[in-house]
């Protein structure tokens, strides 16, 4: 054990310049020069069960794997979280402006088939009474005039009947005065009256 | 190991000399060695880099995101998602130690892979470390919420009396087996696939010493670099996510005991 430690010590002392200002550098010499030709590297054996090594790797690890701790608990983790939530926020609220947009459009669509249905049903009522006023006055009308026309038709038959009576009572009396001018032109002298109207209404009654 | 070394000592590449620990800055801090070493160096790569990824690419904490944004937030979701699932939603509090851990070990595998770099979670040490944090971590949780009950989680129920002592055996072996899987899966993939990388990059160096010739031989070990540091890129973040899932089902154990 205190062999390796000497020999460990050893690689790093053999470095030209084994001081401590340019260490790094002389580590990355060691490495490119070292990385054709193996030599006093075995002096350690297999170098990840090497325990001389132990105590530096997990006072580092613990150090650095600390402070990341703390650098992403503290700082990187909430601010990643803040940004994730503010996003998640904002697409909920926005998803909720929508779902409240929509719900606006969804009411004033159906207000406004409801106000088409009204006025729909108003037009269909003021058609229909429109219609049933304009019936009943034609019929009306209709009426009307289908009884003045009766009047007329009856007042026409009456006049034509009445015509017709005092025709028929002309047409007995002229035949009547024929029928005595007749007699009285074959018989020479003034035929009965009575007679020849008894005679005139036998004749007309047989027609 | 003298015969691997021997062996080692035929070929143009030591596979095993990326994981030497360099000493860059010696340090000793009450008796203990704690240099800062090229493990350290690229431990501080990794937190940098994770710490730079996840604070700088929020900067404009846009609210649609561009792609370092995006990227940072499928991380964050992702392992916030992990944890929820696997652990319940009690477990939430443990989110920022498992996002750390996820991130720590992601990153240090694939920086691992560039050329030069120094892949921390290659020494079982560093993995190890991780493992019993996360497994003093559970139990002590458990411990803490359930009391004696936490005990329970060894006795499994409906197993009949006979065959009980045996099963809680074989429940407290693998118990306190976990923190040995746990930490030797990471630590033997990451081992295993830099030195297959590193044995055929050697391949193709002695196929370039031949000359005219080689430089076609080596074509095939070449074409196997790049298949496997393709393979690499998935193992690197399959153990980062297997580390990060175990460590979530653990949890699970610890809040919920009882079954």
């Amino acid at each position: 054990m205190a062999q390796d430690m000497a020999v460990n010590e050893g690689v790093t002392t053999d470095t030209p310049t084994g001081a401590m200002p340019g260490a790094a550098d002389a580590a990355l010499e060691h490495v490119t020069t070292e990385t054709g030709v193996p030599q006093e590297a075995h002096s350690g054996g297999f170098p990840p069960f090497n325990a001389q090594t132990f105590s530096s790797q997990v006072i580092w690890l613990v150090l650095v794997f600390g402070v990341l701790y703390l650098l992403m608990s503290r700082l990187a983790l909430p601010r990643i979280a803040r940004v994730i939530e503010e996003r998640r926020g904002r697409i909920s609220s926005d998803l909720e402006q929508a779902g409240a947009a929509k719900a606006q459009t969804d009411a004033a669509i159906a207000a406004y088939e409801k106000a088409f249905a009204e006025a729909r049903a108003k037009a269909h009522a003021i058609a229909q009474e429109t219609r049933d006023r304009l019936t009943a006055e034609t019929d009306k009308q209709r009426h009307e005039s289908e009884a003045s026309l009766a009047g007329k038709i009856a007042a026409a038959e009456a006049s034509i009947a009445a015509t017709k009576a005092s025709a028929l009572a002309n047409v007995r009396l002229v035949a009547i005065d024929v029928a005595g001018a007749i007699v009285t032109r074959l018989l020479g002298e003034d035929a009965d009256k009575a007679a020849t109207e008894n005679a005139v209404d036998a004749a007309l009654k047989r027609s | 190991m003298a015969a691997e070394a021997e062996h080692a000592g035929s070929f143009p590449v030591d596979p095993l000399h990326q994981f030497m620990i360099q000493k860059i800055v010696p340090l000793q801090i009450g008796g203990f060695d704690a240099s800062f070493t090229n493990s350290s160096l690229w431990m501080v790569v990794t937190a940098c880099v994770v710490t730079a990824f996840t604070v700088l690419a929020m900067g404009r904490k846009a609210m649609v995101p561009g792609r370092f944004q995006a990227a940072a937030e499928m991380f964050y979701e992702f392992i916030y998602n992990m944890v929820r699932d696997n652990a319940g939603h009690e477990a939430i509090r443990f989110f920022p130690f498992v996002f750390t851990l996820f991130m720590f070990i992601f990153f240090t595998n694939v920086i691992g892979l560039f050329p030069y770099a120094f892949t921390a979670t290659s020494h079982i040490i560093v993995t190890f470390a991780l493992a019993i944090t996360v497994f003093l971590g559970v139990t002590l949780t458990g411990i803490y919420l359930h009391g004696f009950k936490f005990f329970r989680l060894f006795v499994p129920s409906g197993v009949p009396i006979v065959l009980l002592p045996l099963v809680v055996a074989i429940e407290v072996i693998s118990y306190f087996s976990r923190p040995i899987s746990h930490s030797v899966r990471l630590f033997a993939n990451m081992l295993a696939g830099h030195i297959t990388l590193e044995v055929f990059a050697g391949f193709v160096l002695t196929f370039g010493a031949m000359g005219t010739v080689g430089y076609f031989g080596a074509i095939l070990p070449m074409a196997m670099i790049v298949a496997l540091t393709g393979l690499e890129l998935l193992v690197a973040a399959l153990q980062a996510y297997v580390f990060a899932i175990l460590t979530c089902m653990y949890l699970h154990d610890a809040m919920h005991p009882g079954h």
